[in-house]
């Protein structure tokens, strides 16, 4: 519990709150994303470099510019007047607490509830890496092979139905 | 006596350091580290600033700056004071808070990426494990400056510029990081300052740069053309067209604050340039084993000027493309040939050392290359569009 | 092969880079304050008031008839008429601008002013540098800053100031032709008044002079100003 641990969790709390209470949806990505870099920071701060820096990579690199994009595309110029959230507040309290409750189950009876004060390990990023293609080899192909299936078929949505005509 | 002065900058580091009470010295240690960069690139910038204008108007035959100071070098000091003398105009259906973070971010991020380039031999601000992994993650948060620029101005003109540039940083962003790969894997590390290293040594008086193998250089093309767009440069500088949208997401951006964006353009540029270095050019090693004398800081600078000097060139040369040649170009040729590229490096890897792994490697490149040029010009796709109107 | 263009374009900027350094002659643009283009002939920005002979004063061609003064779109041109008569530099007793004073920052360089004037007495100058710190006084013009001589003229736009002096020097002539015979006339009725009353008075000097007024507009739009 240091205080660099303490500033990087408020800071991961404050940007998720933040992004749950906004009422402008593009202020809501960008506190979420706020909330994704203390995250990430989080992993840093624990020595998992590649963790980190994919959180930031892929979260704030992709998903929030996605997400960005499009509310940019969708939405008319003032995107403030949204209140849907209201009307979902009784079966989202339910789920986050589902959620939750699942998670701490997994943490309390997971193996490393102990705290394990081991240093971190030398040169993670080859160890994920030699992980990766060693023993979660198929889990990883299979993910491969979906988001190959994912893109495939986002190119047949965006294709040009009259192709005769380009 | 040459590994004194090629060590110059680290010596006087330790010496400033012994003077600090140990308590202090992790944090003195990462200000003297950092406050050179912080102040050698923007020199660069304003540097790069009289260099590009002089020689973009030479190749169009003309002057270019000439008045401030001697064969007008001291333009950039003008522009600066002109700059930061401009009234900051904020519109006034901006939202405040976003308009005003967009440039911190979007500049902060650009210095950030500094923290893992090796500027010389020992020097280097991070050592990362996963230093390549920290570049790209760090350059993916200037896309998020940019969508905050271009959105919180509340203009048409801004809006569409980001869309550009976000589209147009996302697509090139693919091949950028593909091209890189094939370094990683010759290199077997993610560190920056160990792909140096692997590249530093020498045959005879050749150096071992990754840019003389074949997929070491295409990866270098490719690495430098998406480069060229993840800076928004020439020709690929339509998030700022200046014929339709006037200057993109920093349209509503005046003063200093415009100027930081412009910083930050040039800082990402650099960043990339160096990266290149890094990655294929040897990053601070001599090219010839008998030039080693030369500190490594020279090389790496001189290396940074002479990409900087190619960018100016072709920006000086090539019209810029239209929206859809950019995003086929991305997809359609410059993603598959990066991906057969990774296929060639392999090949390479587990090939005998010898002429036959240049001919297999170089082959398959080449006629990938072909092919897909090939397939591009068949489609027709890089030719004139022709507009049908309602009649 | 993708890429031969891009290489052609290359090669072509790269040469116009080492060319302009080897061959001035490639080099379009002027260094202007030391340097200068030939002006062209038809350059014009803002009006300047003409003068005949050497002194201002009494030469200027504008009788302060104001039609440039009503005409004028963005109402840039003040005029305050004199009250009496002096002569200008053909020696004829004329009224004079006692004011003349043209706003150049308001001026829109439109040249009515010139096509209006009855006595090619305002034209249209060549003269660009004319930034002044002072936003107010120092682009206000006055009738002596106006004021340029003819030959000024002569010099910035030579043809057409040409057929101007022509024009000129071609209406004096047949003015003074016809105030001559308006003379000898005048002179054979008071003759023959003379010879009838056997005591002629002498032929006066100033009728001649006034029968040298070129058009009646001015008579008239004097007569209506009084």
């Amino acid at each position: 519990m240091t205080i660099s641990f303490l500033l990087l969790a408020a800071i991961t709390i404050i940007g998720t709150a933040a992004a749950m209470t906004l009422k402008n949806l593009v202020h809501c990505v960008l506190a979420l994303s706020l909330g994704l870099v203390g995250l990430a920071a989080l992993y840093l701060q624990l020595g998992a470099q590649f963790v980190g820096f994919t959180q930031i990579l892929v979260y704030v690199g992709a998903v929030a510019i996605l997400a960005a994009f499009a509310i940019m595309m969708t939405r008319s110029a003032d995107p403030t007047a949204s209140n849907a959230a209201a009307s979902f507040r009784a079966s989202g309290a339910l789920i986050a607490v589902l959620v939750f409750a699942v998670l701490a189950w997994a943490t309390i009876s997971g193996t490393s509830a102990q705290p394990i004060f081991t240093a971190a390990p030398e040169g993670s990023v080859g160890q994920v890496g030699a992980a990766l293609m060693h023993r979660f080899v198929l889990p990883l192909e299979v993910i491969g092979l979906l988001l190959t299936a994912a893109l495939i078929g986002a190119g047949i949505l965006a294709m040009d139905e009259h192709r005769g005509t380009r | 006596m040459f590994e004194t002065i090629d060590q110059i900058f680290v010596l006087i580091k330790h010496w400033l350091l012994g003077y600090v009470p140990g308590m202090a010295q992790p944090l003195i240690s990462a200000i003297l580290s950092v406050v050179p960069v912080v102040i050698a690139f923007p020199l660069l910038f304003a540097i790069t600033t009289v260099l590009e204008r002089k020689g973009l108007g030479r190749m169009q035959n003309r002057y270019g700056p000439n008045r401030t100071g001697w064969f007008g070098i001291l333009q950039p000091m003008a522009d600066g004071i002109k700059s930061l003398t401009k009234e900051d105009i904020v519109p006034r259906t901006a939202d405040q808070l976003v308009h005003f973070l967009a440039p911190v971010v979007m500049v902060i991020a650009s210095f950030l990426v500094y923290a893992v380039v090796p500027l010389g031999r020992n020097m280097v601000i991070a050592d990362l494990n996963a230093g390549v992994l920290f570049f790209f993650a760090i350059g993916s948060m200037v896309e998020l400056s940019v969508f905050m620029a271009g959105w919180s101005s509340h203009s048409k003109y801004s809006l569409l510029g980001a869309m550009r540039a976000i589209a147009q940083m996302i697509s090139y962003e693919m091949p950028l990081v593909l091209a890189s790969v094939v370094v990683i894997m010759a290199a077997g590390s993610l560190s920056t300052v160990t792909i140096v290293n692997m590249q530093a040594g020498y045959t005879g008086i050749w150096p071992h740069w990754y840019v003389f193998t074949p997929w070491g250089i295409t990866g270098f093309i490719i690495f430098m053309i998406a480069a060229t767009a993840e800076s928004n440069r020439c020709p690929f500088d339509m998030p700022e067209g200046e014929s339709e949208i006037i200057a993109g997401y920093f349209i509503e951006y005046s003063g200093f604050k415009f100027a930081l964006f412009f910083l930050a353009e040039y800082l990402g540029m650099f960043a990339t340039s160096a990266m290149a270095i890094t990655f294929f050019l040897g990053g601070w090693a001599a090219p010839f084993s008998f030039l080693t004398w030369i500190p490594s800081y020279v090389w790496f600078f001189g290396k940074l000027l002479t990409i900087i000097c190619a960018f100016i060139w072709v920006r000086g040369t090539l019209p810029r493309l239209r929206m859809d040649q950019l995003m086929n170009f991305a997809w359609k040729f410059m993603l598959p040939l990066s991906l057969i590229n990774i296929v060639g490096a392999g090949i390479w890897h587990f090939m005998p050392a010898g002429f036959t792994r240049w001919g297999v490697v170089s082959l398959l490149i080449l006629l990938s290359c072909v092919l897909l040029s090939r397939g591009l010009r068949r489609n027709k796709w890089f030719h004139v569009r022709t507009y049908r109107f309602a009649s | 092969m993708l890429g031969e263009g891009i290489v052609k374009g290359l090669a072509e900027t790269a040469r116009n880079f080492f060319g302009s350094y080897v061959n001035k002659e490639r080099l379009t643009t002027v260094q202007f304050p030391e340097e200068r283009l030939p002006q062209i002939e038809a350059t014009r920005d803002f009006p300047f008031l003409v003068y005949d002979g050497t002194d201002p004063e009494p030469g200027l061609r504008c009788v302060a008839c104001q039609i440039c003064e009503k005409e004028c779109p963005p109402k840039c041109i003040y005029i305050v008429k004199s009250a009496d008569k002096k002569p200008d530099a053909t020696g004829k007793a004329q009224f004079y601008p006692a004011q003349f004073d043209i706003d150049i920052s308001v001026c829109m360089s439109c040249q009515i002013c010139v096509e209006v004037c009855p006595f090619d007495a305002i034209k249209m100058d060549v003269e660009f540098e004319m930034s002044s710190e002072d936003r107010f006084g120092g682009l206000l013009l006055d009738k002596y800053k106006l004021a340029k001589s003819n030959e000024y003229y002569n010099k910035i736009h030579p043809t057409e100031a040409g057929a101007v002096d022509a024009a000129l020097a071609e209406e004096r002539a047949k003015a003074k032709l016809a105030a001559e015979a308006k003379a000898k006339k005048d002179a054979e009725v008071a003759a023959a008044k003379a010879a009838a009353a056997a005591a002629p008075p002498p032929p006066d000097a100033t009728p001649a002079l006034a029968a040298e007024t070129p058009a009646p507009a001015v008579a008239t739009a004097s007569g209506e100003t009084k």
